[in-house]
């Protein structure tokens, strides 16, 4: 539980199944919000953290 | 053949006021309970599987449950947070959990885990609200 990694994607499917289930009202529609807003948690991080990589701390 | 409701050929619900606050009241204490309350028992279903379950992963974290302490303001709105979560902030209160590890790794994660879980239950309750009082 200390990869930094493995716990945005934990924190990004949670925050993601919820406002997949809040913003839509058919099942089908719900799914393509929630894997949209996951993909796009886990695509934003990753690129984001590339953009980091040649900053010092 | 049968045909799908969408959420407009829904028929509206209008709860009465005091109906209203204890609907916000058993939403706050139990996630997902408004919306099981109103009839959507799926949605309510994944909030109440996904909210706690949140809400003690934060705990595993190592997360603080964070004090009213008002004086200093970052500590007193991520407290408001942590109380929006409803039974598992009980919980851990009454347990005398959710001290925190500051030293811990994972401690920023667990906070915002916590934090994460009851602002995201505040949103769950306005929504109920909105489907009780008919604009949803």
């Amino acid at each position: 539980m200390t990869s930094h990694f493995f716990l945005l994607v934990l924190f990004a499917f949670f925050v993601s199944t919820v406002f997949g289930v809040l913003l839509r009202d058919e099942p089908r529609q719900q799914l393509r919000t929630g894997a949209v807003m996951f993909g796009g948690f886990i695509a934003t991080a990753l690129v984001l953290g590339w953009l980091m990589y040649p900053f010092p701390l | 053949m049968t045909t799908k409701l969408t959420a407009a050929d829904r028929p509206r619900a209008v709860v009465e006021p005091g109906t209203l606050v204890l609907l916000c009241l058993a939403a706050w204490l139990v996630p997902g309970a408004g919306h099981w309350w109103m009839g959507r028992r799926q949605k309510a279903i994944v909030f109440l599987l996904a909210l706690p379950a949140m809400f003690a992963i934060g705990l595993v974290l190592h997360g603080r449950v964070f004090p009213f302490e008002f004086s200093e303001p970052l500590v007193g709105l991520a407290a408001v947070a942590n109380f929006l979560a409803g039974a598992p902030w009980i919980l851990t209160r009454f347990l005398d959990g959710g001290h925190g590890m500051v030293t811990a790794v994972t401690y920023e994660y667990g906070n915002c885990f916590l934090i994460v879980s009851g602002l995201l239950n505040f949103l769950v309750i306005l929504d109920a609200y909105d489907v009780a009082v008919g604009r949803k």
